[in-house]
């Protein structure tokens, strides 16, 4: 009785393994013959919805912007504001006043005509309606007018260098006044390419629109792939699942990639590593203290060892890209002697301080190698690893218990942000401030110089420890072209691929 | 039979208020502001304020537990602060998901375990069986995910007979689907088989020497006749016991397998709702989950007097 059952079992596992096979071997022709019409490309931040409007945070823009929405300008890989949706614009003598002339025959994907009306619609909406904190970065605008269907006319309460580069990021977008009513799952935008199918936490099928107003793009099928695990990432590119890895999240696999087949892209970001300080309270009160920390960090083995050597030295809270950015990483010298001088100048030796990091990669290696140092000059870290983002924004960031952490602050320009009064590292901005004012409704040549002051300021405050620049790194198939290597922006911008 | 049905089915109940229970509390007392999460580093007091209003974060813990609870009764688990969207079709999709794996690894590690345990006992005296044994202690010693590294890098990477990750619904291909599920059902089951061979085993072991065996035996039977008319379903009840554990474990424990192979899983929607401090995302997966495991309990419990007619007597 027991015989046949089971050799019939056999036969269905032996069918089944063969039917299998059958598949496998399909699968990848298929794959070959469909490739130079799509992409595939890994990330690592997956968006919980499409509304950048409520939700913050990197992953809805970066898939988003200049993909699906436009604003009336973009800034390019060297950081430089270029037409958007706008085809240029008049700034008045009181540079209060922008008039922008809108890009003729442009069309949302829902088939509605771009107008002056819809700019107009989207940026008071970012006033009256939206969540996300970065709304802030429109509060300087006073009135907005449309003269005709082309012409949008911008009015500022007071010049601002800052805005028209702020205009570029998510805040810019320009939505269709009928097009707001689901963005959580519905995105209606002017750009090249259409949402075609979101399945939340795992992947975004965007397809080229035909109706595009620009050049239209070169791969037409773009798929962005979530992956929670870098080495399952770097497994799929291996077997060739998917065609580019956007940001790698363990530089150290970057290695496996160092073959012909393969290209190794590491380009820059805007995300400055920072060894952050209470200056508020606590041990780094002290700017003793704080200077001791600047002469025991030897910067360049923490990139070596908790990042792979990936990323770049800056010194100051401004990455390369910037119009004020300046070489700064010679302030501090990695002395370990003058910082144990500095400790016992300040009287803290052997003492403890709270060290709170995030659970995230790069922050977990850097906190070993951070405390390391820190311990040869007599400081000893009590490390608290903390949950991101929910315990870490609660514990370090809104109750500012902690004496240092460390974190990648990844938005565009935030030097003022991240060292004003009331943000977590507590810093004394009394000076700072002013020259800011002045800066940003100064000309172009008063803001840049003006800015380049408040960097060094904050650097020579030993505010906090700049680590390093968060690398941009890339890999990707040999043969993939136009992968943008800086990103200079909040968003990746799919429309410059092509396969060689 | 159906005394001991019902009282199954009341423990049942009563562990599933006080599990809400426990659930709601956990989630009130975590660390982690879900407004401030969802309006990120740059919101001001003011608009954090504002927004936990809006969810109405700022009503007494009793009114939002009675609220929750009476919406899961009617199938509304809620709406999500983080995505805006409504809970109960992410749960149910990612249960599906989930359940599809998990039951093919059990049956997957039954199918492998049964035959190769029974052998295991019947053969302990001799080469075979000491492998086995030995085989299945190396099988406990693996975890799951080193499993899954192992078989992507052999099966994936160097034959490139399977996908190294992805997921499928079945609707969208059956091919597809199947082929994407090999890897990590195997990588799951492949510890759970290891487990259960040796229960299997030791199930088998005692039954053989069971005296109803002996007398089988006397009568003509051979070992392995006498085992499979007599014993199998005696050995049956302790199996059936470590598997329905086994099941209940991989729901929750798949997590790490689903992360690995990148599907989207109950797991994965677990792990996702934590790190984003949607709570109610949470709250809602964990109840599901606690059901099922209490149901897969249930349906052991009410398994053991249709195997075993002494217990069904018995009651």
């Amino acid at each position: 009785m027991k015989t046949p059952r089971v050799s019939s079992w056999m036969a269905a596992v032996v069918a089944s393994s063969l039917f299998l096979a059958g598949c496998s071997a399909g699968a990848s022709d298929s794959g070959e013959q469909a490739k130079k019409d799509s992409m595939t490309i890994a990330f690592t931040a997956e968006p919980v919805n499409l509304d950048f409007t409520s939700t913050s945070g990197i992953a809805i823009p970066e898939a988003l912007m200049e993909n699906v929405y436009e604003s009336l300008v973009r800034v390019d890989g060297e950081g430089e504001i270029q037409p958007g949706l706008a085809e240029d614009w008049d700034v008045s003598e009181d540079r209060k006043t922008y008039t922008f002339h809108l890009q003729k025959g442009v069309k949302f994907s829902n088939g509605a005509g771009l107008t002056s009306e819809d700019v107009k619609f989207s940026y008071e909406r970012v006033h009256n309606d939206w969540k996300n904190a970065l709304k802030s970065k429109m509060d300087v605008v006073d009135s907005i007018e449309t003269p005709d269907d082309l012409t949008v006319k911008i009015s500022l309460k007071k010049p601002s260098n800052t805005w028209l580069f702020n205009m570029s990021s998510l805040v810019g977008a320009v939505f269709d006044t009928e097009g707001t009513d689901d963005l959580a799952n519905e995105a209606i935008g002017t750009g090249p390419f259409a949402i075609e199918k979101f399945s939340r936490g795992q992947s975004i099928d965007f397809a080229a629109r035909d109706d595009y107003w620009g050049e239209k793009p070169a791969v037409s099928k773009v798929q962005f792939k979530y992956f929670k695990d870098a080495v399952s990432a770097s497994n799929a590119l291996k077997s060739g699942e998917i065609d580019v890895v956007s940001n790698l999240q363990a530089p150290e696999l970057a290695g496996e990639f160092q073959s012909s087949d393969y290209q190794i892209i590491s380009g820059t970001t805007n995300g400055e590593v920072v060894l952050s300080m209470n200056n508020a309270k606590g041990i780094f009160k002290d700017k003793k203290a704080r200077e001791a920390v600047m002469h025991a960090i030897d910067r360049k083995a923490v990139l070596d060892t908790a990042w792979a050597g990936y990323g770049e030295l800056i010194g100051s809270m401004v990455p390369p890209t910037d119009p004020y950015y300046e070489d700064l990483t010679k302030v501090w010298d990695y002395d370990p002697a003058k910082a144990k001088d500095l400790v016992r100048e300040a009287g803290i030796e052997g003492e403890t301080f709270a060290f709170t990091v995030p659970n995230l990669p790069y922050a977990k290696a850097i906190s070993e190698i951070v405390s390391a140092q820190l311990a040869e000059v007599g400081l000893k870290a009590d490390i608290e690893t903390q949950e991101f983002p929910a315990v870490w924004l609660d514990k370090t960031f809104t109750e500012h218990k902690f004496d240092m952490s460390v974190i990648n602050h990844a938005e565009p320009r935030d030097i003022l942000t991240v060292f004003s009064n009331d943000y977590y590292i507590g810093y004394d901005d009394s000076k700072t401030k002013k020259i800011a004012e002045k800066a940003d409704t100064g000309t172009e040549e008063e803001y840049v110089s003006g800015m380049k002051e408040i960097a060094k300021t904050i650097t020579e405050d030993a505010a906090s420890d700049f680590l390093f620049l968060f690398p941009n790194l890339v890999i990707a198939k040999a043969e993939v072209a136009g992968i943008p290597a800086n990103r200079v922006s909040d968003s990746f911008r799919i429309a410059d691929l092509s396969w060689n | 039979m159906i005394t001991y049905v019902a009282n199954r089915a009341i423990q049942f109940v009563l562990a599933l208020i006080v599990a809400s229970v426990v659930v709601f509390a956990l989630m009130s007392i975590l660390p982690g502001n879900a407004a401030q999460v969802a309006l990120g580093t740059n919101a001001t007091p003011d608009a954090v304020a504002a927004l936990e209003a809006q969810y109405g974060l700022d009503q007494p813990p009793v009114i939002r537990y009675f609220n929750w609870v009476v919406g899961m009764l009617s199938g509304d688990f809620g709406t999500s602060y983080v995505t805006g969207a409504a809970i109960t079709p992410v749960i149910v999709g990612s249960v599906q998901v989930t359940a599809i794996l998990v039951i093919a690894a059990i049956i997957l590690a039954i199918v492998i375990a049964v035959p190769l345990g029974t052998f295991a006992a019947l053969e302990q005296r001799n080469w075979i069986g000491v492998t086995i044994s030995a085989l299945s202690q190396i099988g406990i010693a693996v975890p799951n995910f080193l499993a899954a590294i192992i078989l992507v890098i052999i099966f994936s990477l160097t034959l490139g007979w399977f996908p190294s990750q992805g997921w499928m619904a079945p609707v969208e291909g059956f091919g597809g689907f199947l082929i994407r599920l090999v890897l990590p059902v195997v990588s799951l089951a492949l510890v759970q088989a290891a487990i259960l061979t040796r229960y299997v085993r030791s199930a088998v072991l005692d039954v053989m020497r069971e005296d109803y065996i002996r007398t089988a035996r006397a009568k003509g039977l051979t070992r392995t006749k006498a085992l499979f008319v007599h014993g199998l379903r005696n050995a049956a009840i302790p199996v059936i016991t470590v598997a329905g554990v086994q099941l209940a474990t991989l729901l929750v424990g798949a997590v790490i397998i689903e992360q690995i192979f990148v599907i989207p899983g109950i797991g994965s929607e677990l792990v996702r709702a934590v790190a984003n401090r949607d709570l109610v995302t949470v709250q809602g997966i964990v109840m599901v989950l606690v059901f099922l495991v209490l149901i897969i309990n249930l349906i052991v419990d009410v398994l053991y007097p249709i195997v075993d007619p002494r217990i069904r007597n018995a009651s």
